[in-house]
């Protein structure tokens, strides 16, 4: 598959201060890509320069093969995580006025909020102020202005924020739909349990610099332990623990099953398969569990983190 | 459309209805009118009453004829009652006031012991005209003492009226260029207004697009320039709107409000002016004169001060309006403009100053020339100049310079407003600002 977009060590600076050090990422076509990162990592500056609101020191970026250039604002859609919309403004004029400055026709434009304020069930509000709805409300309409002229590529800085659960899954839900239709998406967040729902790559900037890139199941794989909770019925539990103890390495469980079985994290030593220990286990008893631990993307996260601090 | 036209129309149009542009629009012309017509009401009421004022003439040199009434001033001879009597009177509140003239030797010391009484301190006016009355009929007795025939005198009396030419051969005369200081001291006043009351709002427009956060969206659809500028321009545009409103309001209130309440305009105009004013513009009005007031009002080169008028009025408004944009972004709220405000105000308050105090007394000075050569006050002091007549090399560079500045300012505040609209939580220094200027892109 090739890459929609194409970052090549760019360099961004703000007098002494370094906000960017020689990121390169390539984002697939078709694909959710997880922009991660601390506060103050660098995730914004790279976002703007993606969205040509700042311009890179050094590097280049290819979009869809062709170098950025203005006439790519039409192709991005962008929700930044410090939401905003004209506060006396009537809705439905702002939603034309934002969509026409991103190259749309009139005509079109009014087609094209319509099919979305219907979907959202929204229609009503089209003559209201800004400052009569909600906040989530007014975050609705935000997602429309962002999504209506069908970009390439879109790029939601922690779209969540705001929302409750229900509108949350809403959204979560259209973006993915975005994605099966085509769009690319980067998606930047905090919230980890969002990445693993959502991403299929993933990009982890701290201190300015990239320290992680790839597909999110080939880097979980990296970051595995070879490590497995295990639930085991039998009679002799001490012996049985003490006999693994010489075999394996063994944790205290992080996890609690209903009955009063043998409850165990155990971690494989160097050359060990997992039927190696599967075996020894049914030889001792019942397995009632026996669950690979996969580190999360918060795992990850904050390992990759520390290890680079 | 274009994306400027699309910036351009929105903020004019958010601007245009927004209540207090609105009420501003067609209250304020009302208020300015209504306000005129109380004045005029109240000075006619004020001129209706008649002042009564009495005098005791113990010289016996004057007579009936020489304290005419006038329409205002009654006079009424009370010699028979005698001084205490008529004060007496006065203090009752009968009379406007009691003039005492006492009988003396010489005329010199008649003169200065003539005494007034009133109960409430006299206007300027009256004794003003008391004492014209008094001095001429003096001065005719001393002349007729001389032994001077006062007819001749009178026969004497001539009036002369320089007619000023320039070397291109055209003539023009006092009224005239009282004329020239208005239109000058109206186009320089108007564009300082213009740029306060617009640049600030340019100003605003901008910190609410900051506060409310939209900011970062439209940045991602057009460049930060022309963002700027189409602010810059639909808040101009509205700004002549509201201008063109008012002046139409106020030329329908005025013609409807005269033709029903039958008041005169030409009298209007006049109330105000003393009577040797009265006199100059009444002779100024026979004849030759008007002619030749007409004359030079059309030989005025009316298309080229238009064009001027124009050409400094957009370049003043863009240069200010822009370092207006630029304060607006470098702050995140209205109470933190006010150390950036002070260095744009200066200038312009500055201009208004010299084009009052030195362009009036002498258009082509050097202090005038200097300031219609600096391009942050040329654009005022120059409009107060052109009507006097500029050479075309003074404003080829005054205009050049203008341009220069307007094309240097606008990159600079650009540049701040660019990296300003995308800053918060800092107050930013003078010193933020000129590192914000070497940011690149």
């Amino acid at each position: 598959m090739s890459n929609l977009l194409e970052i090549n060590n760019v360099v961004k600076k703000y007098g002494d201060f370094t906000a960017l050090n020689d990121v390169s990422i390539h984002i697939p076509k078709g694909s959710v890509y997880g922009l991660l990162g601390p506060n103050g990592a660098g995730k914004t500056s790279l976002i703007r320069i993606i969205n040509q609101i700042t311009m890179p020191d050094k590097g280049t970026i290819f979009l869809d093969g062709e170098p950025l250039d203005p006439k790519h604002t039409a192709d991005i859609g962008y929700l930044p995580e410090e939401r905003g919309l004209y506060k006396s403004m009537k809705v439905g004029e702002q939603a034309l006025y934002l969509a026409q400055l991103k190259g749309l026709s009139k005509s079109v434009a009014k087609k094209r909020l319509k099919y979305w304020f219907e979907k959202f069930d929204i229609s009503a509000w089209w003559n209201k102020k800004i400052e009569e709805l909600s906040k989530g409300m007014a975050q609705k309409v935000q997602f429309i202005v962002t999504v209506m002229h069908q970009p390439k590529l879109l790029i939601f800085d922690e779209p969540f924020s705001g929302f409750d659960p229900i509108n949350a899954q809403l959204i979560a839900n259209e973006i993915l739909k975005l994605r099966d239709e085509g769009a690319t998406i980067i998606f930047s967040t905090h919230r980890m349990e969002s990445v693993e729902e959502m991403c299929d790559e993933i990009a982890l900037i701290n201190k300015s610099n990239l320290i992680l890139e790839g597909k999110l199941a080939d880097i979980k794989r990296e970051f595995r332990t070879n490590t497995f909770q295990v639930g085991l019925h039998t009679n002799n539990s001490k012996e049985v623990e003490s006999t693994l103890k010489q075999n394996f390495n063994v944790l205290p469980p992080d996890f609690k099953l209903l009955g009063d079985e043998l409850t165990l994290n155990v971690k494989l030593k160097n050359g060990q398969s997992a039927n190696e220990l599967l075996s020894f286990l049914t030889s001792k008893g019942e397995v009632q569990h026996f669950v690979e631990l996969i580190p999360s993307a918060n795992d990850i996260f904050i390992q990759a983190v520390n290890k680079n601090s | 459309m274009s994306k400027l036209n699309l910036i351009i129309q929105r903020e004019f149009i958010a601007k245009v209805r927004n209540k207090s542009f609105i009420v501003m629009t067609f209250l304020s012309p009302l208020i300015m009118v209504g306000m005129g017509f109380l004045v005029y009401f109240l000075m006619k009421k004020n001129n209706e009453k008649v002042k009564e004022i009495v005098y005791v003439d113990n010289s016996g040199l004057f007579s009936k004829d020489d304290f005419s009434d006038t329409k205002t001033i009654h006079y009424l001879d009370f010699t028979n009652q005698g001084i205490e009597e008529t004060k007496k009177k006065v203090e009752e509140g009968n009379y406007y006031g009691a003039l005492f003239i006492p009988k003396k030797d010489s005329l010199e010391l008649m003169a200065n012991s003539i005494e007034f009484y009133s109960k409430d301190s006299p206007g300027m006016s009256v004794m003003n005209t008391i004492e014209n009355k008094i001095e001429q009929k003096l001065r005719n007795e001393k002349l007729n003492n001389f032994g001077i025939d006062i007819a001749k005198i009178n026969a004497s009396r001539i009036q002369t009226d320089i007619k000023m030419y320039n070397f291109s051969g055209e003539q023009s005369s006092k009224l005239v260029n009282g004329l020239k200081i208005g239109v000058g001291a109206i186009a320089g006043y108007f564009l300082m207004m213009f740029v306060m009351i617009y640049g600030t709002s340019v100003m605003r427009s901008v910190i609410e697009e900051k506060t409310s956060r939209i900011i970062e969206v439209i940045v991602s659809s057009v460049k930060p320039f022309k963002l700027m500028l189409g602010k810059i321009i639909g808040n101009a545009s509205a700004g002549l709107l509201q201008f063109l409103i008012w002046g139409v309001i106020i030329f329908i209130l005025g013609t409807v409000a005269t033709s029903l309440l039958g008041i005169d305009m030409a009298e209007l105009q006049t109330t105000n002016l003393s009577v040797e004013q009265l006199e100059a513009a009444k002779k100024a009005a026979e004849g030759d004169k008007m002619q030749l007031l007409l004359q030079e009002v059309f030989r005025l080169p009316i298309l080229q001060l238009f064009i001027l008028f124009i050409f400094y009025f957009l370049g003043g408004y863009m240069l200010y309006s822009s370092l207006f944009a630029a304060v607006g972004a470098a702050v995140d709220n209205e109470t933190d403009t006010q150390q950036f405000m002070l260095p744009i105000m200066l200038p312009l308050i500055l201009a208004v100053y010299v084009g009052f105090a030195t362009v009036i007394n002498d258009p082509h000075g050097p202090i005038s020339v200097a300031f219609s050569h600096i391009p942050l006050t040329s654009p005022i002091v120059m409009l107060m100049r052109v009507p006097f007549g500029v050479s075309w090399g003074e404003l080829a560079l005054s205009m050049g310079l203008l341009l220069i500045t307007f094309v240097f300012m606008v990159w600079l505040a650009a540049k701040i407003y660019r990296v300003g609209i995308l800053m918060y939580g800092k107050k930013p220094t003078y010193k933020v600002l000129y590192k914000w200027l070497k940011y690149k892109g």
